[in-house]
């Protein structure tokens, strides 16, 4: 409908074909509050039209990665350039390629949706007309037109963290940059922000966005990396690195013991952790619909009965374990057999 | 590592500005000072603060206190309005920490630093709507005042020199407030700073002759700047000799302007490599 139109449509291109210009390129990037080290030598690439997501616990140093690519934190060492455009020698230039939402939601509590999204137009010097313009258009995506009128003040936490989209999208950045977007809503209000992120996909933008939820960084991402220990111990697509984590396990349950016995003599195998004392068998696996049933087609063939099935997702905790150290899961094992 | 070294075009660079960076510099703080204040007539509670502090210290001078405090002019209410000016608008301006702080703390600064503006137009914003507000605010306090029986002497010049004694004091503080705003880590703790600036007109000429305190408070009452702003605003608005406080009092004011300024500016800058 208009000029800005075309650039989102190249990007999506780019995007196709799996190749494009690096939007964040960062090398040795380190940083240290005191004796602590936050990152230690970060050399990240992403690609323009992708969303990137950037995976940690609490205190991995996400918020502090993300404060370093928008010219807010100088870093120690290293590089980061947004569209070449160095963060730390030319900050003025690499502010025009991108919007931040950070982690607390930013906008203006005593003034109204509409009010916050004309302002943030013109302080990004949209003018008048095409701040009000825009907000209008913005208020229409991001399902606010009806709040348009009240302070933020009455938002809920799902409706702020939709203005903050709404507001890091105004100016029609090339790269937008999303901390913890979810960290602290119901799930709910969780998946009307995920919908609200993947309108900003569609828009062709360039996304990186913090998380601390496997589930997040799966649904949203192209590309994941793992931040643990100042470092990234892990880098590829979803699929690519739930290959090399914990997986699923389905728990079965047995009522006697002779159940018990059989279900485990049928499904030995090394990943199988089983518990006696509580007759609980742990199957890890996809935890899909096709895993489950062909368990439970096994044990009915041969009459065993299951008095309670529950699946278990890996806790992010379980992920970074096998991540840093991929023996991990079968280290128990190996002592008892060392020890014998 | 070969991506880092060969920068590719942004696709979709924005742009060339139509306008200078004087101009955008004006338009955003102008955004700015609409922002701040937005903030300010909506915060009832402030906004009644304004309102009941001046007219119930009026009171209470006036009719409590008034009647034992002898000064040696014929009326009280003549000697201690200018005191209750500055003390509103010195409160008013104080005010000015706690939404400095509210925007350093909350997040909203680090949006304003990644937007292609001159960020500290933020605290330019503020310093402009507390200049705003409590030149309202002090329109109040006269109003009462003279509803009260306040019977000023001055003649135009005269009306025009209080009123830029009193703009100076005003922007002394509001800048002074930046800063203590700046150093504050909590709203709480900013807001603690307004009760300072509360309790500096008492240990002034604002509300009794110095030369009724002990020896000790005296000098210090003298040697602030309270004292001399009260005077030069009392001898301007009565008519009286001016006797020499003019001149202390603008470069008191002056002197609190740049240093706030030039330090809030400097500390608006650190906070933002943290
Ligand atoms: N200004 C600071 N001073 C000292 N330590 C800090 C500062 N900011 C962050 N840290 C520390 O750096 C680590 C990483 O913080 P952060 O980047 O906020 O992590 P995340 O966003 O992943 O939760 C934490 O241990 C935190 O305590
Ligand atoms: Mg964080």
């Amino acid at each position: 409908m208009n000029a800005t139109a075309a650039a989102p449509r190249a990007r999506a291109a780019a995007k196709a074909v799996g190749t494009g210009p690096a939007a964040i390129a960062t090398a040795g990037l380190r940083k240290s509050y005191g004796a602590v080290t936050v990152l230690d030598g970060i050399d990240l690439t992403v690609r323009a039209g992708t969303v990137f997501a950037l995976l940690g616990p609490n205190g991995a140093g996400k918020t502090t990665m993300v404060r370093i690519l928008t010219t807010l934190l100088p870093p120690d060492s290293g590089t980061a350039a947004v569209f070449g455009a160095d963060v730390v020698r030319t900050p003025e230039a690499a502010r025009r390629h991108f919007s931040l939402t950070g982690q607390y939601a930013a906008v203006d509590e005593l003034l109204t949706g509409e009010e916050n999204l004309v302002m943030m137009g013109r302080l990004n010097h949209l003018g008048g007309a095409g701040a009000r313009r825009r907000a209008a258009e913005l208020l229409d995506r991001f399902d606010l037109v009806d709040a348009r009128k009240r302070r933020v003040r009455t938002y809920s936490g799902g409706m702020r963290r939709r203005l903050d989209l709404a507001i890091s999208l105004i100016a029609d950045p090339p790269v937008i940059f999303l901390d913890e977007p979810t960290t602290g809503l119901d799930p709910r209000s969780r998946r009307a922000v995920w919908a609200a992120i993947a309108r900003l996909v569609e828009s062709g933008s360039t996304i990186f966005l913090t998380t601390q939820y496997l589930e997040e960084a799966d649904q949203l991402a192209d590309r994941v990396a793992v931040l643990h220990g100042g470092r990234v111990v892990a880098d590829g697509t979803p699929a690519e690195l739930k290959d090399g984590m914990a997986r699923t396990l389905v728990e079965l349950r047995f009522a006697a013991d002779d159940a018990y016995g059989a279900a485990a003599a049928l499904l030995s195998g090394p990943d199988v952790r089983a518990e006696p004392e509580s007759l609980v068998l742990r199957v890890p696996g996809a935890g899909d619909a096709a895993q489950v049933k062909h368990l439970l087609d096994l044990l009915e063939a041969h009459d065993v009965h299951i008095s309670r099935l529950t699946l278990s997702e890996p806790t992010l905790d379980e992920v970074f374990l096998s991540l840093t150290d991929p023996a991990a899961h079968h280290s128990a094992a190996d002592t008892n057999q060392d020890a014998t | 590592m070969t991506a880092t070294a060969t920068a590719p075009p942004a696709p979709a660079p924005p742009p060339p500005p139509r306008h200078g960076r004087l101009y955008w510099a004006a338009a955003d703080t102008g955004v700015m000072i609409v922002r701040s204040l937005r903030q300010v007539a909506r915060q009832t509670d402030g906004l009644l603060i304004a309102v009941i502090l001046p007219v119930t210290l009026m009171l209470l001078f006036v009719y409590v206190f008034g009647g034992a405090i002898s000064t040696g002019t014929d009326a009280y209410i003549d000697y201690v309005v200018p005191g209750i000016i500055l003390l509103c608008s010195g409160y008013g301006a104080a005010l000015t920490a706690v939404s400095v702080t509210a925007d350093m703390t909350e997040g909203v600064i680090d949006r304003f630093r990644t937007l292609p503006i001159m960020s500290s137009a933020v605290l330019i914003g503020h310093v402009v709507a507390s200049l705003l507000r409590n030149t309202f605010s002090t329109l109040l306090v006269l109003g009462t005042a003279l509803l009260m029986g306040f019977d000023p002497k001055a003649g135009p010049l005269e009306w025009l020199g209080a009123a830029g004694v009193l703009l100076l004091f005003v922007l002394a503080m509001s800048w002074l407030s930046v800063v203590f705003g700046l150093l504050a880590k909590s709203q709480e703790a900013a807001g603690g700073f307004t009760f300072f600036v509360l309790f500096l007109p008492y240990v002034s000429s604002a509300f009794v002759p110095t030369d009724t305190m002990p020896a000790a408070l005296a000098f210090f009452a003298e040697n602030q700047p309270i004292t001399p702003v009260t005077e030069s605003v009392r001898a301007l608005l009565m008519g009286t000799p001016i006797d020499g406080s003019l001149l202390p009092a603008i470069a008191w004011l002056t002197g609190i302007t740049v240093v706030s300024y030039t330090l809030a500016t400097t500390l608006f800058r650190r906070r933002a490599a943290r």
